[in-house]
């Protein structure tokens, strides 16, 4: 079995996969099942492999790509044995710094500068929680302000005390994993504050943290002020319909979801970016717009849950694979924008519609299904009996009617069968997402 | 701690850019000087957050102190920086009129900089401003360049004056703030006694650099003849990203509502927008409001659309210690052995090695005798925050020989172990993470320490108490370079 540590050399390989956490990961071990474990090369910045569930201590990972019901921490282990296990090998405080063309890259690690080629690259560094300042949240600087992220470092792996009394901006998935840490930390989560009239995490899970985690959830609002001289003393929140304020005094702020890709190296390749969800553009085989860099889990999508991150490194390695076999016949997401003739497009641009902020993957590529046969897409508003409806060229190809409410920060999962209907014509393929009850025709 | 009472030749009050400036300056003469900051770090006050341009002074006003001090303190400033390390990138800037009154304003401009002895700025017209700014947004009439503006590091700036100052002698004492004082009364008294949080402080001289503060420093001398009105400037970061869009430092044109607003790169790589002003009451009213972050957003979607498709990493508002006039209040009062440095507005980072120069003049003319010293310790060398520049990550010999400067532990800013460490084995080490972030950009990019936050304070916690064990051990005087507490 391989161990892990920094880079010790330059190093040539057929897959070099950049970002150990569970998308990563699963790329790396599945490609190294595949008999290709001694020409797989993956680098991740942190002291160790694992990515974000490292940090969340609580049960609820593994449940599709394992079949395991695990606590972030021991799934983060499993998945790193299980890569390491596979063969494959993992270069740890190793961070890839820059291109220097686009198949070799330069990096940094303690034991040294080193440079990497290779064939073809997998993207998988992930996301983040906005800031306060990218949230524009006016008031003093000062300490205790934290996204979730932060909190389940400080509190998780660096043991770390972190307050008495908690406001959480957010009422999404992530943010009752806040509101646990925070307890977990002694620190009495007082409320939690969301924009959308229905707290983004769905009805039966807000329920369930009303009762179960006994946290209010003030919908309509938003902290519009953090007042303190040396830490947080109190927030001032704006109740969005009357624009009344009040002052509610705590010592921690916590800023949870607002995700963006960590999208930097994606941005230094010139990889074609979505605008909304600022993550780079792939297609159905996890293509970016640049043959031989592939893009995977949530730096494509954010955010889904981990497995599903996991599962698209899974996903990836057939198509890397196919790339590796014979490059020049592999396409690329945007090469082809709807140029040839109808019905021998490859390619299939997918827009968000009316009602969605992005979709993911933006390209359907020839017979070629998404991850899981899902695409991933945002809404950007509450819609209580969502109905989806896909198009092309002002014409409905389908519909479906889900079943339950969908608000925004939620990532939602549409069958590839809903799109499949739109072989054969080069127009874009347009998702959109209404009340069933309005656009009923 | 030193003993109280101790007897110097000269206390100066304040640690900021002039404060450590004077300090160096000093420190080249036989004379024993002491350093006195009210908070726990050096340019903790409004020498940390402003728009850190090396000016040329082309726009001051003509004939004032200010005009001659900023165009001299340019050259030092200029020449200090190429010794220690200090990052400069000389960008260049363009006035942009947008209006055809502000168009029209642009040739008196241009004659006020030559009487400023500054003759290199040019006119240029719409065509050739949106050649050398592509993704100015639409609407700009005309330009002026000023090609010897500058973008630099304030943090790495004051660091360095101070730095350099305790290496020439000078005793810094942080965490130490003026509350009462027994001025020199000519015959009756040999020094004046400053009482300060940490006891008290004889001196033969006292300079008042006390910045925001000033005005309640002088009135504890005696005087009642300005007051220090803070006006609040705040500032937009724009992600790295953004950099591209900005090739100058891109000013407005003064007119009759002040400067107005600029985008400007940063000597770390980013884009500024700002700054706001706003006379504030409150001498600690650093927050960001509402109305002030919405005011440069829309200012900002004017100057540059582009801008404002990208992320905010960070914003902040820094305080100026608005006087009410035009110029610098320098002035010196031989009877009381008393100098006051006050009204350094925004040019002060430029001008603070020649109002040093200036300062200690004047000491000498109202009767400090001072006697230079035959040898003077070697120009500190700054550990590099420019963007521009080679940093530690990008440095495979340093690696070699390190290890610590290839373990990055910031990753946005790429902030290694080493520069952590070595950080908190400065001559002026951080006293808490602010003081971090300042001395190695960690925490300051776009994840706003998503993922480095914790590590970054468990490194400075452990280098911390590692530094200041070996302090004991080398019998260092603890309360001269020790952190000294929390900032007021």
């Amino acid at each position: 079995m391989n161990t892990s540590g920094p880079l010790e050399s330059n190093l040539c390989v057929d897959v070099l996969i950049v970002g150990g956490g569970p998308a990563g990961l699963s790329a790396a071990t599945e490609l190294a099942r595949r008999g290709h474990a001694a020409r797989v090369a993956l680098i991740e910045r942190e002291d160790v492999a694992g990515g974000i569930p490292r940090h969340c201590a609580h049960p609820g990972f593994g449940l599709r790509d394992l079949h395991r019901f695990l606590c972030g921490p021991a799934y983060a282990r499993r998945l790193t044995e299980r890569a390491l296990e596979a063969g494959a090998r993992l270069f740890t405080q190793t961070m890839m710094t820059h291109w220097c063309d686009r198949h070799a890259v330069e990096v940094t690690s303690p034991r040294g500068r080193h440079r990497i080629e290779a064939r073809a690259v997998v993207l998988a560094t992930g996301a983040r929680e906005r800031s306060r300042a990218a949230r524009l949240i006016a008031g003093d600087r000062v300490a205790g302000v934290l996204t979730t992220g932060q909190l389940q470092d400080l509190v998780h792996v660096h043991g770390r005390p972190v307050g008495t009394r908690a406001v959480i901006v957010g009422a999404e998935w992530v943010s009752w994993s806040a509101v646990l840490t925070l307890r977990h930390a002694g620190c009495k989560p007082v409320l939690m504050v969301s924009r959308q009239a229905q707290a983004e995490a769905g009805a039966a899970a807000t329920l369930l943290g009303r009762l179960g985690l006994r946290v209010p959830v003030l919908t309509r609002s938003r902290v519009s002020r953090i007042v303190g001289r040396e830490r947080v003393s109190a927030v001032e929140i704006e109740a969005l319909d009357t624009g009344q304020r009040r002052m509610l005094p705590c010592d921690t702020v916590v800023l949870t979801g607002s995700w963006i890709p960590d999208h930097e190296l994606a941005r230094a390749a010139e990889l074609t970016m979505d605008p909304e969800s600022r993550a780079p553009v792939v297609d159905t085989s996890q293509a970016t717009s640049r043959p031989g860099i592939f893009a995977i889990g949530n730096l494509t999508h954010p955010v889904d849950t981990a497995d599903v991150a996991a599962l698209d490194g899974v996903a990836v390695a057939e198509h890397v694979l196919a790339f590796l076999d014979a490059p020049e016949r592999a396409g690329c997401a945007d090469r082809v924008d709807g140029a040839d003739g109808a019905d021998a497009a490859p390619y299939r641009r997918v827009l968000p519609g009316d009602g969605l902020r992005w979709i993911s993957p933006g390209w359907m590529h020839g017979h070629t299904r998404p991850p899981r046969d899902r695409f991933l897409c945002a809404p950007s508003r509450f819609v209580r009996q969502p109905l989806v409806t896909v198009s092309q060229g002002g014409r409905t190809l389908a519909r479906r009617g889900l079943l339950w409410p969908v608000s925004p920060g939620q990532v939602l999962r549409l069958p590839a069968a809903l799109l499949a209907s739109g072989r054969g014509c080069a127009e874009p393929l347009v998702v959109s997402l209404a009340e069933a009850s309005a656009s009923s025709p | 701690m030193s003993a109280s009472g101790d007897l110097f030749d000269v206390a100066v009050i304040g640690a900021g850019l002039v404060g450590c400036a004077l300090a160096r300056e000093l420190g080249g003469f036989d004379c024993r000087v002491v350093l006195l900051e009210a908070r726990g770090d050096v340019g903790d006050g409004i020498s940390k957050a402003n728009t850190a341009i090396l000016h040329t002074g082309f726009d001051a006003k003509p004939g004032t102190l200010e005009a001659t001090l900023v165009r001299r303190g340019y050259r030092l400033l200029r020449d200090y920086a190429a010794s220690t390390g200090i990052p400069v990138e000389r960008t260049g800037a363009i006035l942009v009129a947008w209006t055809e009154e502000e168009r029209d304003a642009l040739p008196a401009l241009q004659a006020k900089a030559e009487q400023n002895g500054y003759d290199r700025c040019e006119r240029i017209d719409a065509e050739e401003l949106y050649r050398r700014e592509p993704d100015l947004g639409p609407g700009a009439l005309a330009g002026l360049t000023v090609p010897d503006e500058s973008i630099t590091c304030t943090w790495t700036t004051t660091l360095a004056l101070a730095s350099d100052a305790v290496n020439r002698g000078i005793e810094l004492r942080r965490g130490t703030t003026v509350e009462r004082v027994e001025p020199h009364t000519g015959a009756a008294a040999e020094c004046t006694v400053l009482h300060t949080s940490r006891g008290a402080v004889r001196a033969r001289y006292v300079v008042n650099a006390a910045g925001l503060g000033s005005d309640v420093v002088d009135r504890l001398f005696g005087h009642d003849r300005f007051a220090v009105t803070p006006r609040r400037g705040e500032l937009i970061v724009y992600d790295k990203y953004a950099r591209r869009l900005v090739r100058h430092i891109l000013l407005p044109v003064p007119g009759r509502l002040g400067k107005g607003v600029l985008v400007s790169p940063t000597i770390y790589g980013n884009v500024i927008l700002g700054p706001t002003a706003e006379d504030l009451d409150d001498k600690g009213a650093t927050a960001n409001s509402e109305a002030g972050l919405a005011f440069l957003q829309e200012k900002g979607r004017r100057i540059m659309p582009a801008l404002l498709d990208e992320e905010i990493t960070a914003s902040y508002a820094g305080l100026r210690a608005g006087i009410g006039q035009e110029d610098y209040l320098i002035r010196a009062d031989a009877e009381q052995r008393y100098v006051l440095v006050g009204g350094i507005r925004s040019t002060g980072l430029t001008a603070s090695m020649a109002i040093a120069e200036h300062v200690r003049a004047l000491l000498q003319d109202i009767g400090l005798l001072l006697a230079p010293k035959t040898t003077l310790p070697p120009p500190v060398r700054m550990p590099n925050l420019g963007e521009a520049f080679v940093r530690p990550y990008q440095d495979a010999a340093r690696i070699a020989a390190d290890h610590a400067y290839g373990h990055v532990v910031c990753f946005c800013e790429r902030v290694t172990e080493g520069e952590i460490r070595d950080a908190c084995a400065s001559v002026i080490p951080p006293c808490d993470l602010r003081g971090v972030q300042r001395r190695t950009r960690a925490m300051n990019g776009r994840c706003q320490a998503f993922y480095c936050g914790a590590d970054v304070q468990a490194l400075f916690e452990h280098c911390r108490d590692a530094s200041s064990l070996k302090d004991i051990a080398s019998r260092e005087p603890p309360a001269t370079l020790a952190p000294a507490g929390r900032p007021a």
